[in-house]
C-alpha cells in the first residue's frame, strides 16, 4: 500500500492546524466565529505574492535558496505580509466589530464577519482577477523519506517551519504576560478585567497572532497547490472543523484538530475519489458535536 | 411597451421569489435570532426535490416522476424542513455559532452533492426540462410571465398571511420570548431548544418552497445557482427590508434585486467584455460593504421590527 497520502494529508493538516490556531483564539476571547478568517489566509498570501514580486523586480532574480522553490524575497515578504494580515484584521476589528461588541449580541458579529468575508473575498478577485497565480512554476522532485513516501523539499521546509511555529505559539501562550493574560480574558473576561488585564491590548494581540498565523497557513497553501482569492473561504469549514474538533480555546488542539482534519480528507481521497473532499471536514464536524460537543482538550461548559 | 410588461412581471416574480426565501429566513433570525449561513443549501434541497419528482422520465437519472407541480412543492417544503430539523437537532442544544457553522457547511456539502451526484441532480449541468407552472402559455411571454406573477403573488401573499398569524400566536410570542432571554422562558416552563428546532424547521422548509418555485419559473436549476453570493444576497434583503418584520423582509427583497438587476444591467451595458467578472466582483463587494455598514449604522433596517402583541390585547 502506498502510503503518500499520509504525508500529504500531514502537509495540509499542519497548514489548516495554523490557521486553526487564529479561529479558535478569536472564537475564545473574543467569543464569536470569524467567518472572514479564511479571508486573512487569502489576504496574507496575495500580500506575500505582491510583496515578493516586488522585491524580485527591484533586485532581480528569485533567489532561491538550495532545493527549495522560492528563496529569500518569498520569505522577507511572507514576514512583512504576517504583519500586514495582522493590521488588516485590527482594522477591521476598528471599523465593524469593535462597533459591535459592545451590544453583546455575539451572533451579530458572526453575521458582520460573514459580510465582511464576503466583501474581502470579492475585493481580492476584483484587484487580481480569479486566475489563479503561482510562487514558482518549476516544478520540484519530490525525494524518498521512508515507507515509500517522497516529500519536495518546500514540503520538508513548511512542515519544520510549521513545528517551530506551533512551539512558540504554545510556549508564549503558556510563558508569556500577554499569553497568560490571553488565557485569562478567554476563561473569564470580567474577572481579567477587575484583575487589571488591559483587555483591549489582549483583542489586539489576538487579532495579530491570529492574522499573522492565517498568512503563514495561507503562504503554505500558496507554495504547495496555488494562490486563488477564494483559497481561504474554500478553507474555511476545516478550519472551523479543526478548531471544533481539538476544543475552542486550545492551541495545541487546533493544531492536532488540523492534522486529524488533513489526513482524513487525503485517505478519504483514497476511498471514494476527490470529488467529495470537502464533505468530510463537514462530516468530521457533525460527528463531534453528536459524540463530544467540547471537543478533545476542551473542557465542557 | 409589451416588453417592458413581461420585464416587470419577470422581475417581480424572481424579487417574490426571493420575498419567500427572506420570509423564512424572517422566521429563523428575525423571530427566534437563529443565523442560519447555509440558506442557499437549504433552497437548493427544494428546487433539486421538486425537479426531480416532477421532471419526466431521463434515461441515466434517479427520479423524472412526471408528478404534478403542487406535488414537488410540497415534497420540496417537507424535505427541506425535514433536513434542517436534522440539523438543528444536533446543532441548537449548542453554542449559537455552531448552528452557523453547521448550516455553513451544509450548503458546501449539498453543493458538492449537486456538482458531483450525476446520477441524481445531472451534475454541472443540471437539470433541464422543469415543467413550468401554465407552460402551455410559454410562447406568449407576457400572458406567461403576468400568470406566473399572479402565482407567485398568491402564494407570497398566503405565506405572509399565515405567517402574520403565526408570530402573534402563542407560538410566536415563545420564540421572540427565548430570544430576549432563555432563561425566563425555560422558568415558564417553555422547551426553548424544541421550539428553536421547530422555528428553524419551518423557516427551511419555506425556503425548500422557493426554491421550487424558482425552480418551476425557469424551468432548468443547476448547481452553481446556490452558492453562498445567494445565501449572502438574502441576508442583505432581510437586514436591508428589517428584520423581525415580514413586510420589511418583502420590500428588502424587491429593492436588493432591483439594485442588483440595475447594477448588473449597468455593467454588462457599460463595462467592456474583459473587465465584467471584475465588475461584478466589486458589485458584491459593495452589498458587502453595504450590509456590515447597516449592522453598525442601522441595525434595524428600514421598517424595522414590528411591535407585536397578542390580538387579544389591542387597545
Amino acid at each position: 500500500m502506498n502510503l503518500q497520502f499520509i504525508a500529504d494529508g500531514l502537509i495540509m493538516g499542519a497548514l489548516i492546524g495554523l490557521g486553526a490556531i487564529g479561529v479558535t483564539l478569536t472564537y475564545s476571547i473574543l467569543r464569536f466565529a470569524n467567518f472572514a478568517h479564511g479571508e486573512f489566509l487569502a489576504w496574507g498570501t496575495y500580500f506575500t505574492l505582491a510583496l515578493a514580486s516586488g522585491f524580485g523586480a527591484m533586485f532581480g532574480g528569485s533567489g532561491t535558496i538550495g532545493a527549495l522553490s522560492f528563496g529569500w524575497p518569498v520569505i522577507v515578504a511572507g514576514m512583512l505580509a504576517a504583519l500586514l494580515t495582522g493590521l488588516l484584521a485590527l482594522v477591521l476589528d476598528r471599523l465593524l466589530f469593535a462597533k459591535l461588541r459592545n451590544r453583546g449580541n455575539a451572533i451579530v458579529m458572526v453575521m458582520a464577519s460573514f459580510g465582511a468575508s464576503m466583501a474581502l473575498r470579492s475585493l481580492l478577485e476584483f484587484l487580481f482577477t480569479a486566475q489563479p497565480a503561482y510562487f514558482s512554476r518549476d516544478i520540484q522532485m519530490a525525494f524518498p523519506i521512508a515507507f515509500g513516501i517522497r516529500l519536495t523539499p518546500d514540503q520538508l521546509f513548511l512542515l519544520a517551519m510549521t513545528a517551530i511555529l506551533v512551539l512558540v505559539m504554545e510556549r508564549f501562550m503558556a510563558l508569556s504576560p500577554i499569553g497568560r493574560a490571553m488565557r485569562a480574558v478567554s476563561e473569564n473576561p470580567v474577572l481579567a478585567r477587575v484583575s487589571g488585564v488591559d483587555v483591549e491590548r489582549v483583542i489586539r494581540a489576538t487579532w495579530m497572532i491570529g492574522g499573522a498565523l492565517a498568512c503563514a497557513a495561507g503562504v503554505m497553501l500558496g507554495i504547495t497547490v496555488q494562490i486563488r482569492p477564494f483559497m481561504g473561504f474554500d478553507l474555511l469549514l476545516p478550519l472551523f472543523a479543526a478548531a471544533i474538533l481539538g476544543g475552542i480555546g486550545s492551541v495545541p488542539g487546533a493544531v492536532l484538530g488540523g492534522l486529524i482534519v488533513g489526513v482524513a480528507e487525503a485517505s478519504a481521497v483514497q476511498v471514494v475519489g476527490a470529488d467529495y473532499r470537502a464533505a468530510i471536514a463537514f462530516l468530521i464536524l457533525i460527528a463531534v458535536l453528536l459524540v463530544r460537543p467540547a471537543g478533545i482538550f476542551g473542557v465542557r461548559e | 411597451m409589451l416588453d417592458l410588461l413581461a420585464y416587470a412581471a419577470f422581475f417581480l416574480v424572481t424579487a417574490l421569489s426571493y420575498g419567500i426565501i427572506c420570509l423564512g429566513l424572517n422566521v429563523q433570525w428575525g423571530q427566534t435570532g437563529l443565523f442560519n449561513v447555509g440558506v442557499a443549501g437549504f433552497v437548493a434541497i427544494g428546487a433539486y426535490t421538486s425537479a426531480l419528482l416532477t421532471t419526466p422520465d431521463v434515461a441515466g437519472r434517479f427520479g423524472g416522476f412526471g408528478l404534478p407541480i403542487w406535488v414537488g412543492w410540497i415534497a420540496a417544503m417537507l424535505v427541506s424542513g425535514l433536513a434542517a430539523a436534522f440539523i438543528g437537532a444536533i446543532t441548537l442544544r449548542l453554542r449559537a455559532d455552531y448552528l452557523a457553522i453547521t448550516t455553513f457547511g451544509i450548503a458546501i456539502a449539498i453543493q458538492l452533492v449537486a456538482l458531483n451526484a450525476e446520477t441524481l441532480t445531472g451534475g454541472p449541468f443540471g437539470i433541464g426540462f422543469i415543467p413550468r407552472a401554465f407552460g402551455g402559455l410559454e410562447d406568449r411571454p407576457v400572458i406567461f410571465n403576468l400568470a406566473n406573477l399572479a402565482l407567485v403573488g398568491i402564494v407570497t401573499a398566503l405565506l405572509y398571511y399565515g405567517l402574520e398569524r403565526l408570530v402573534r400566536s402563542p407560538w410566536g410570542r415563545v420564540l421572540r420570548a427565548i430570544r430576549e432571554d432563555e432563561t425566563a422562558a425555560a422558568s415558564l416552563g417553555k422547551n426553548a431548544n424544541l421550539f428553536r428546532i421547530q422555528a428553524f424547521a419551518l423557516g427551511s422548509a419555506i425556503m425548500g418552497l422557493a426554491g421550487a418555485v424558482q425552480a418551476h419559473f425557469i424551468g432548468f436549476i443547476a448547481p452553481e445557482n446556490y452558492v453562498s453570493t445567494m445565501t449572502f444576497q438574502v441576508w442583505a434583503m432581510l437586514i436591508i427590508g428589517g428584520s423581525g418584520n415580514n413586510r420589511g423582509a418583502l420590500l428588502g427583497a424587491v429593492l436588493v434585486w432591483g439594485l442588483w438587476s440595475i447594477t448588473g444591467a449597468l455593467l454588462a451595458a457599460f463595462v467592456p467584455g474583459e473587465y465584467q467578472a471584475r465588475a461584478a466582483a466589486l458589485q458584491i463587494v459593495l452589498i458587502g460593504a453595504a450590509l456590515a455598514a447597516l449592522l453598525v449604522l442601522r441595525p434595524r433596517g428600514i421598517l424595522g421590527e414590528e411591535k407585536m402583541i397578542s390580538r387579544f390585547l389591542k387597545d
